[in-house]
């Protein structure tokens, strides 16, 4: 038997883009430091208030999965050499998705939250990957242009 | 940078002001002393300065209808003020309409609401 392979993304999903900083997430303030840190670079790049709120919204839904869902994830932010790109991927090696369609439902909930989070982060991130195994965590990739 | 979410007195009612880095152990304490300061004044209404808030995701806005959840059952009448427009265009794409609370333009606003009942 292989052993498990995480649901991971690896240089051939990330392209040009290159490795701009990492975090730990453990804590719920942990979700808060990158999505600060995502909306700081945003903003420093000439994006729109609408675009970073947005994005950054996003990266706090997944953030915040990582930490209930699976016990804690990490989370880095690459961006393209022409800074025309943000792309983030969050992952970790909690239990995986065992249903992504139905993960991604509004309304669904396997805690007590509202199910809103990983189906709004998808509308709200509009490139958005998400590869999962169960046993294997979950990995998300989500872009905004700059 | 971190902020310290502050409760005040202003008029009859009490003034939250939730600031953007709040974490889950910080909430659960202003709940609780949110609960004691409406019991020990006497207030009339809550008003919930979410102005500092660059975004509110579902948690967050979860902890914004408990918080207005826990001032109503005390009988305080509770308004939010200071969303910002990209905040409530985001809230509607999440799914997010907070049915239960009445928001308010400006701190101005509420508290003229509030000398009204
Ligand atoms: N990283 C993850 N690992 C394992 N399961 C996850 C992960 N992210 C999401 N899920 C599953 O997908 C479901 C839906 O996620 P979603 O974020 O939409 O809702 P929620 O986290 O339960 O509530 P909330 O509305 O507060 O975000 C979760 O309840 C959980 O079962
Ligand atoms: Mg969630």
């Amino acid at each position: 038997m292989p052993s498990p392979s995480y649901a991971a993304f690896d240089e051939k999903d990330l392209g040009a883009q290159v490795l701009l900083s990492q975090y730990k997430l453990r804590t719920s303030g942990d979700a808060v430091t990158v999505r600060q840190a995502v909306a700081r670079y945003m903003k420093e790049h000439g994006a729109t208030a609408l675009s970073v709120t947005r994005f950054a919204t996003a990266v706090s839904e997944i953030a915040r999965n990582a930490i209930v869902h699976a016990g804690g994830g990490e989370f880095s932010i690459y961006v393209d050499p022409r800074a025309k790109q943000l792309t983030v991927v969050c992952w970790d090696k909690g239990p995986g998705i065992e249903d992504v369609e139905l993960a991604l439902t509004d309304g669904y909930t396997s805690g007590g939250g509202l199910g809103r989070g990983l189906g709004g982060a998808k509308r709200l991130a509009k490139i958005f990957e998400i590869r999962t195994a169960i046993g294997g965590g979950t990995s998300v990739l989500m872009s905004v242009n700059l | 940078m971190a902020g310290v979410t502050s409760i005040n007195l202003v008029e009859h009612a009490l003034l939250v002001s939730i600031q953007d880095d709040i974490t889950d152990t910080e909430i659960l304490e202003l709940q609780d002393r949110l609960s004691t300061k409406i019991s020990e004044n006497r207030v009339d209404g809550v008003i919930l300065d979410i102005s500092a808030l660059e975004i509110v995701d579902t948690f967050v806005g979860r902890v914004i209808a408990q918080l207005a959840g826990i001032s109503r059952l005390l009988a305080a009448d509770t308004y939010v003020v200071g969303m910002r427009p990209t905040v409530a265009v985001t809230l509607v794409e999440l799914g997010m309409y907070l049915p239960e609370i009445r928001t308010a333009l400006s701190l101005t606003h509420a508290l003229a609401q509030l000398r009204r009942v």
